[in-house]
């Protein structure tokens, strides 16, 4: 993450010296910055909100039944936390917060599988939390509502109508992730 | 099929609740101490947004991405992903609400029933604002070296967006 961080800051100096667009960089970076703050705190109520459900069901053991519903699959992309309830209650969470759309409820959920996950290699993304955020990253929500609205206030009749196409594509993205982070799992060194 | 996303919200926290009492849970007092580490959460994850945030920013400030875009529209031209949604395939990952933004103005401009306004939409509902899920998750992780994480994550989106482009083409019979 340095290094990818050092070069994205590289690379826009270089970019812009030779755009003279330097001035505007050297801007960007403090509103950067402002952004960050302002987009944490613009997820904050929602996230905290999630955060306080997913500790009420917790505690009513409804995490519990949506782990075992999950296991069958989730067992089988997270065998080393197979039997770790830890790790597998939020992630079952995650999934199913991500299956309906609801962003700001599957963040907390999947930061705590990822904070569990972690204690076994502190500091290292193991296979299985490259794994996490790799089906984070693939979108799996079934019914993009965000983008039917963007659709309908451009003027559209049917905005559901890529239904069929976004299933096929967030199944071929997920699948395509996942072989990727097996495949690249056993070529990348330091693996615990 | 719209309307019934509007009860999902409310009813999972009437759920919540209900499921909590009838397990005899002090539920009040469990939604507290949640949204309490929610905030602990917060805090884990906001220096890395506002590290990664300066970056993506100073980048596109510079002009990286629209270069990278020019550079781009033959390869995407080749592989059948219609190139006027280079800007919306580099702003995607980066930022959730650019990436809405760029899209919009597509959809808007060629008409959302088009195949470059069909493919965008597509595009955006099958993808998600990579760069700021792994800064999160590995931000409140405290995870330093990310191994093989990007690049697994960038393929993942890679193939989303040309099957993307496919699929827009097969089903609606651009062609």
């Amino acid at each position: 993450m340095s290094w990818i961080w050092a070069g994205m800051v590289a690379l826009s100096i270089l970019f812009g010296a030779a755009n003279g667009t330097l001035e505007e960089v050297s801007a960007a970076a403090m509103a950067g910055a402002q952004e960050g703050v302002e987009l944490c705190l613009s997820m904050a109520g929602g996230l905290c909100l999630w955060s306080g459900v997913m500790a009420v069901l917790r505690e009513a053991g409804a995490l519990g039944m949506l782990r075992r519903a999950l296991l069958p699959v989730l067992g089988r992309l997270f065998p080393s936390f197979r039997s770790d309830r830890e790790v597998m209650e939020p992630l079952a969470a995650n999934v199913a917060a991500n299956l309906l759309g609801l962003g700001n409820a599957a963040t907390p959920m999947g930061i705590r599988a990822a904070q569990a996950m972690a204690r076994r290699t502190p500091g290292l993304a193991s296979d299985a939390l490259c794994m996490l955020v790799v089906c984070n990253t693939a979108s799996i929500q079934l019914i993009p509502t965000t983008v039917a609205a963007a659709r309908s206030a451009a003027g559209c009749r049917t905005p559901f109508d890529i239904l069929p196409a976004v299933w096929a594509a967030s199944a071929c993205s997920l699948a395509a992730g996942i072989a990727a982070a097996r495949l690249l799992a056993r070529l990348w060194g330091d693996r615990r | 099929m719209s309307g019934w996303t509007a009860w999902l919200a409310p009813m999972l926290l009437l759920l919540a609740a209900g499921t909590g009492l009838a397990r005899g849970v002090d539920v009040y007092r469990a939604l507290g101490t949640g949204a309490g580490e929610g905030l602990r959460i917060l805090l884990g994850i906001l220096p890395s947004l506002i590290a990664l945030m300066t970056a993506i920013s100073m980048l596109r400030a510079a002009g990286f991405l629209e270069w990278l875009g020019t550079a781009l529209v033959p390869a995407l031209e080749r592989l059948g992903i219609p190139p006027e949604t280079a800007a919306l395939l580099l702003v995607r990952p980066v930022s959730g609400s650019g990436a809405l933004g760029v899209g919009a103005e597509l959809m808007e401009r060629y008409g959302p029933d088009s195949l470059v306004g069909r493919t965008v939409a597509v595009m955006l509902g099958s993808s998600e604002t990579t760069f700021y899920i792994i800064g999160v998750y590995f931000g409140a992780a405290g995870v330093r070296r990310t191994r093989h994480a990007i690049p697994a994550a960038l393929c993942g989106d890679l193939a989303g967006f040309l099957a993307a482009a496919w699929a827009v083409r097969w089903l609606f019979g651009y062609g």
